[in-house]
């Protein structure tokens, strides 16, 4: 009887290497995916960093001379070193400009939940039929190009712009608002373009909820108001810290409204980036500045992560 | 033994808990809830029985609150409740998806109303507890209503809607999303809890055999009216329409005629060729008006030959056996087509079961068997 029953263990064992194999591929492909698209560059620009800068092509040295064989390997490491992370410290330009990065992301991603919410409650108890029609209005400003979008900004909030012109019209101003390069036109740009980030995952978790427990919750004695703040607003948690990461996350590094729609006294972070990169053309500082800023935007990132897994959990 | 047996809707004096007065309600052009008059009396298990878009859920909704009444009103103990919103009524709900707060243990879910009420600390503590041991539930109270069965969510939610003692409790479809073992256990549960807390519990359903089960009254509606208000023994033995008794149970209906034939007692002459059936009834017929005849198939006994002293027999054959284990209904075709249904417990084995497929029978019912209903 002790033979079919070996054979049968050899055979699930051979079973199980397979599985094995299959398992190990199947996590292969966005292993090496993330190793290629993610991984790669930034050793790259983490090599940069610890580069040191030079008037040539490409900017900076030392380069890898693999021709010289070990020697050439070593003495490429022999002359890296951290004096582009030692001068972020010691030029206030640059821990001036993470800060007030962070700080606009906060204040605009507070700004971005403050409209998004509301909006995504009126989908979410809209009438069935009409909630795609609300859904595709939310995505389609995704259809024409980000740019363009941020420099019709720019003719709306002008001195000269529409916003402006209609003020004047209705009187309520009676010399035109400087709006346009100040941080107010910075926070108005960051909210309408990453308003749908904020109002999609908050809309879905709202449109999941049982309209029963809101009956249920003014049953047992809450008002209208009590009831949105004790159920509401606690079942659409894990919406809205999706969303507020999605918005804070890549607000954080942004360039492009900050340096259509800021001024001078506007200090963000992705702007640095972008002028040590093309104006000072010094790479390696850029490339520290680009390490430092991934380091500052893992914390959150893993945080989201955290979340996501949890709200799994909790959905199982 | 000298017990007063539980009916204050027979007693003029009492003064019921609820009361519909005419009311109404549409939606748009529809008309879900059609002038309708009801009394429900204080520690009533009453039930709102009908087929899916009867009604009963907008009755319930506005018990609730959540509907107004577009004409008339509905007074609870003798007050006008129209004006009040959801959450200042004496009236508690357990919804038909239990809508237990998913964020919250089942000891807070049960201590959301009390909360709302400020209740003291100590009380309310008090209180959550006696609802847990109530519901059996005291090992649960720290889980989340994901980490529950099915039943267990149907006590938590019957838990949280019992905790602020309200006048009146509303149960919607409370048992739909349990197994057929665990409702039946359910429902005397609810009988249980029903009498010791002394509340007045309202319950909807469209499941005739639990309506009769836990009611201490039975209303049976269709298209926003009250076909028949009555204790579940009545709305069986005694219908007041076709519609009633062919939705609560199995019945034969016979059409025919009705001849006067002594004091309450008529003859139904219904078919070509088969002698008339005898029925009593104390509602008044006119002769040759049209009725319907009504036999509960229990009440029909089938034999080999026919019956000495029986006052209706028929004689047909078998056309079908429907098997169920403790009883068989026989569905016997008679000479001119008609089915009549009959059934009788299975006292033997199966093998030595007295009638098969095409064997010729009489069937036979005395004339207080069945019910004589003009529509």
């Amino acid at each position: 009887m002790g033979r079919p029953g070996l054979a049968v263990m050899d055979g699930h064992g051979c079973g199980f290497a397979g599985e094995l194999m299959r398992r190990a591929l199947l996590i292969a492909i966005p292993y090496v995916w993330l190793l290629a698209l993610f991984l790669v560059p930034f050793f790259i620009v983490l090599k940069i960093s610890l580069s040191d800068v030079e008037l040539a092509i490409p900017p900076y040295t030392p380069t890898l001379d693999l021709s010289q064989g070990w020697a050439g390997i070593t003495d490429f490491f022999s002359q890296l070193d951290f004096e582009n992370f030692v001068w972020l410290t010691e030029d206030d330009l640059y821990w001036k400009a993470y800060l007030s990065s962070v700080k606009i992301a906060l204040i605009s991603t507070v700004l971005t939940l403050l409209v998004g919410y509301p909006i995504a409650y009126g989908m979410a108890r809209a009438p069935t039929e009409w909630r795609p029609t609300l859904m595709m209005l939310v995505i389609l400003p995704f259809w024409t190009s980000f740019l363009i979008r941020v420099y019709a900004w720019m003719g709306i909030l002008s001195n000269e712009g529409y916003l402006n012109q209609i003020l004047l019209w209705l009187g309520i101003i009676s010399t035109p608002l400087t709006i346009l390069n100040t941080n107010t036109a910075v926070y108005i740009g960051i909210v309408y373009t990453y308003l749908p980030f904020m109002i999609l995952p908050i809309y879905s978790s709202l449109e999941r909820m049982d309209e029963s427990l809101i009956e249920a919750a003014e049953d047992l004695g809450c008002s209208r108001l009590k009831a949105f703040w004790l159920v509401t607003i606690p079942l659409s948690r894990p919406g809205i810290i999706a969303g507020c990461f999605l918005v804070m996350i890549p607000v954080i590094g942004e360039f492009v409204i900050p340096s259509l729609l800021g001024g001078s006294g506007t200090l963000m972070i992705g702007k640095v980036l972008w002028e040590e990169f093309f104006s000072n053309r010094d790479w390696p500082v850029a490339s520290a500045v680009a390490v430092v800023l991934l380091l500052i935007l893992v914390i959150p990132i893993v945080l989201f992560q955290r979340n996501q897994q949890k709200q799994t959990e909790a959905g199982q | 033994m000298n017990t007063t047996v539980f009916a204050p809707w027979e007693d003029p004096q009492a003064k019921p808990l609820i009361q519909f007065q005419n009311v109404t309600k549409r939606f748009g052009g529809f008309t879900a809830i059609d002038n309708l008059s009801l009394d429900i009396f204080e520690k009533e298990f009453f039930a709102l029985l009908g087929p899916s878009g009867c009604g009963k859920t907008t009755m319930m909704r506005m018990l609730a609150g959540f509907e107004k009444p577009s004409d008339g009103h509905i007074m609870l103990g003798g007050q006008d409740i129209d004006p009040i919103p959801p959450n200042k009524r004496a009236v508690n709900m357990m919804f038909q998806s239990y809508a237990l707060f998913p964020h919250l243990s089942i000891w807070e879910n049960i201590a959301f109303g009390l909360r709302r009420d400020n209740m003291p600390k100590r009380d309310l503590e008090d209180r959550v507890e006696e609802m847990l041991r109530l519901t059996r539930l005291e090992q649960f109270a720290r889980r989340k209503p994901h980490q529950i069965s099915g039943g267990q969510r149907q006590r938590v939610a019957l838990a949280r809607s019992l905790a602020k003692a309200p006048k009146l409790l509303l149960l919607d479809e409370p048992l739909g999303a349990l197994d057929k073992k665990l409702r039946q256990d359910t429902q005397f549960e609810l009988m249980d809890i029903q009498e010791k807390t002394g509340t007045t519990f309202v319950i909807v359903t469209h499941d005739q055999e639990e309506a009769m089960t836990v009611a201490s009254r039975v209303a049976v509606m269709d298209q926003g009216k009250l076909m028949q208000v009555a204790t579940p023994d009545r709305i069986y033995e005694n219908p007041n329409s076709v519609y009633v008794a062919d939705f609560i149970g199995d019945v034969n209906i016979i059409e025919g005629r009705a001849t006067a034939n002594g004091d309450e007692t008529y003859q139904v002459d219904w078919a070509e060729g088969q002698s008339p059936l005898t029925a009593t009834s104390s509602t008044g017929f006119t002769n040759g008006q049209s009725c319907h005849l009504a036999i509960r198939p229990e009440k029909v006994t089938i034999s080999a030959d026919r019956p000495a002293d029986a006052i209706n027999a028929v004689q047909g054959k078998v056309h079908d056996i429907a098997y169920l284990g403790n009883l068989s209904t026989y569905h016997v075709e008679l000479a001119n087509g008609t089915i009549i249904k009959a059934q009788s417990a299975n006292t033997r084995r199966i093998s030595r079961r007295s009638f098969t497929w095409e064997d010729p029978v009489w069937l036979s019912w005395t004339a207080t068997a069945a019910v004589l209903l003009a529509n």
